[in-house]
């Protein structure tokens, strides 16, 4: 009844064409974004901020990055955690090395440096297709790690390639509290998904799409393989550059090589896996959930201890979370292969019908 | 020259150890097309059970045997409740669960066995053969000639096993063709079993001979890593690949491991060690540029 599109009529191609075609999703957007920009700044606690939003934001963005590459364009990569590290590094560098460089300015130049990146050790997916590339993507994954580590220009000659990150000057005004850190990790992520959305619908997306499903027949009907793969390398490896200042800067504060490991890897792939492959919003989705999980387990695991009178041990608690963790991505895969976002999807037509089933 | 030598020698080994790993991720691959990250954790979790075994008093051959029956149990089980769940799925999705699957070993296996690091005994020394030592002046270990000699003794059987038994036959049959050979009445469930069963019999060979060598410990996962680059090198489909690849990789990030860094020293200044954590991916990836299907790798032609 709440969730039903009839009686829309679009009579503009622009109407017809906009990003939330049904004027309920229309709402529902700008309720969340209100929601997200006023709403949990009055209400949420520093807490909540720097140890769950902020971190969840930026993941999400990591995990729409690699959805870009993964989901759309097919190409399975192992390496995200490496290209968030090169965009922390070198946000980090351009701040240093150029004399009063905007912030933004610096995401961004972060963002194209991790690009750059990305499209060199994307030149193998020209030849070697599938497994081959997902462990090629390693090598990106362990040679980036160890060239951050190893070359001491890049962390300005600190010991063992640990950065502390500048200060937040945003316009004059430095980003002190988590609030303000917040709403900027907020604005770029909301701006860098629209802009996600709309790629993933234009024809580079659709040229994305019919390369993932079978590149042959895509290259047949016209679609330059090497621009459009090569492309889907950069954008993604932009959005995890981005993702990765903003995980040094606005999160953690001061990072090491090391800490972008291939365990950070798989995680950004099990967000899009859980959160569902090929979808914007799935991102999100995952992310919440990957970084909820443990937060929850931590808090649930002593409890269910105390019920049934159970010891645990700390390493007895991680064990159990990692179990759980592989036993939820193996449940997700057999039961709902596509993820939350396919859900969140049967639950919108059953909305439709709701409450009348006829 | 004489370092040379030693240094070759040595990775050839040590690449024969990588290249045991490997073969399990071949064996499921060749089978099943299921390319199964828990090969590593599979290694884990045979090497615990050889020592938890032995830990609650079993003798290293009944320990030995129980463990064979631990991994053949899970094989099947993986067969049963995920695999079988998952056909038609595309090959990504499978990868993705196998790395659940990985996940979850890594959680119950140190519930099971407990998680602190242990020797395991097999009664070999990991100490120079004094002929070599005295003739040549080369630090050859013992402990590496005789996991050779084991890594060699498991592929000719394989071997012998895929060409000349009714179950190899049937196994090739599979892996060439799934619905071909459902249809002339081979049952690909029952074949899915066996492979997993002796996919659980390589990780525990090789986490054996691992885990006497490195003691058992979580960082035995990562012997799936080092198997990744032998197994893009050698292609995923050979047996011989595995072994070829293995060798090849063993000698190469040795011998890198030697000569390079004191190279870049020379060119950037500082402390360039460590390669070997990525030496043999980036070598595997140059490698695949010229023949994108490894060394024994089958063809792929593409059809619209």
């Amino acid at each position: 009844m709440l969730y039903r599109e009839a009686g829309q009529f679009k009579t503009t191609y622009a109407a017809d064409q906009q990003i939330f075609p049904i004027r309920q999703d229309r709402i529902g957007i700008i309720a969340l974004l209100v929601v997200a920009f006023i709403g949990v700044p009055l209400f949420a606690s520093e807490y909540w901020f720097s140890a769950i939003l902020i971190p969840f934001l930026i993941f999400a963005l990591a995990a729409i990055g690699l959805n870009v590459l993964t989901g759309y364009a097919g190409q399975l990569s192992l390496g995200s955690a490496a290209f968030m590290a090169v965009g922390a590094y070198a946000a980090y560098n351009f701040q240093l090395r150029i004399e009063g460089i905007p912030i933004l300015v610096s995401f961004v130049l972060a963002g194209l440096t991790a690009a750059g990146v990305g499209i060199l050790f994307g030149l193998p997916s020209l030849r070697i297709k599938g497994f081959y590339l997902a462990v090629a993507t390693l090598a990106a994954q362990f040679f980036i790690v160890w060239c951050l580590t190893k070359f001491p220009w890049l962390s300005n000659n600190s010991s063992s390639g640990v950065i502390s990150t500048q200060k937040l000057i945003f316009f004059g005004h430095e980003l002190t509290t988590p609030v303000e850190k917040y709403l900027l990790v907020l604005s770029v992520v909301v701006v860098l998904a629209l802009a996600a959305k709309n790629m993933v619908r234009s024809s580079t997306g659709r040229a994305w799409m019919a390369v993932r499903d079978m590149d042959v027949a895509a290259s047949v009907i016209g679609i330059k393989l090497m621009p459009t793969k090569l492309l889907a390398f950069a954008v993604s490896s932009f959005y995890c550059g981005v993702a990765g200042a903003m995980y040094a800067f606005c999160y953690l504060g001061s990072v090491e090589p090391d800490g972008f490991s291939l365990e950070m890897s798989f995680k950004i792939l099990f967000m899009i896996i859980i959160g569902g492959v090929g979808s914007i919003m799935g991102s999100f989705l995952g992310a919440a959930f990957i970084l909820l999980l443990p937060i929850f387990l931590d808090v649930a695991l002593p409890f269910v201890a105390d019920l049934f009178g159970l010891p645990f041990a700390s390493a007895t608690v991680s064990h159990i979370q990692i179990t759980v963790f592989g036993a939820l991505i193996m449940f997700f895969l057999i039961v709902e292969p596509h993820g939350l976002a396919r859900l969140w999807q049967i639950a919108k037509e059953k909305l439709r019908l709701w409450p009348f089933p006829h | 020259m004489n370092f040379f030598l030693e240094v070759l020698i040595g990775g050839l080994l040590s690449g024969v150890m990588y290249a045991l790993v490997a073969l399990g991720f071949v064996m499921i691959y060749k089978a099943s097309g299921v390319f199964n990250f828990a090969q590593g954790a599979m290694v884990y979790l045979a090497a615990l059970s050889v020592v938890g075994c032995i830990e609650k008093g079993a003798p290293l051959w009944l320990a030995i045997i129980l463990a064979f029956g631990i991994m053949t149990l899970f094989g099947i089980a993986t067969e049963k409740f995920v695999l079988r769940k998952l056909v038609n799925q595309p090959p990504i999705a499978l990868f993705m669960a196998t790395i659940g699957l990985a996940f979850f070993i890594e959680g119950v296996a140190p519930m099971i066995f407990g998680s602190d690091p242990r020797a395991l005994e097999l009664g070999i020394v990991d100490e120079p053969i004094p002929w070599v030592l005295d003739n040549w002046n080369m630090v050859i270990s013992k402990f590496d000639l005789v996991a050779a000699g084991v890594a060699g003794v498991l592929v000719a059987t394989l071997a012998l096993f895929f060409q000349y038994t009714r179950v190899g036959r049937a196994l090739r049959a599979v892996a060439d063709d799934h619905q071909a050979a459902l249809s002339i009445g081979i049952p690909l469930q029952h074949i899915w079993a066996i492979v997993w069963g002796v996919a659980g019999f390589v990780a525990l060979v090789a986490g054996m001979m691992w885990g006497a060598r490195n003691g058992v410990q979580f960082a035995l996962t990562f012997t799936a890593l080092k198997a990744l680059p032998v197994l893009i090198l050698g292609g995923f489909t050979s047996v011989p690949g595995a072994i070829v690849g293995g060798l090849i990789i063993g000698a190469s990030e040795k011998l890198a491991e030697i000569y390079i860094p004191p190279v870049m020293q020379n060119m950037f200044g500082g402390n360039f060690g460590g390669i070997e954590g990525w030496f043999p991916y980036v070598l595997a990836l140059l490698f695949l540029l010229v023949r994108p299907e490894g060394l024994f790798g089958e063809k792929h032609i593409d059809r619209v």
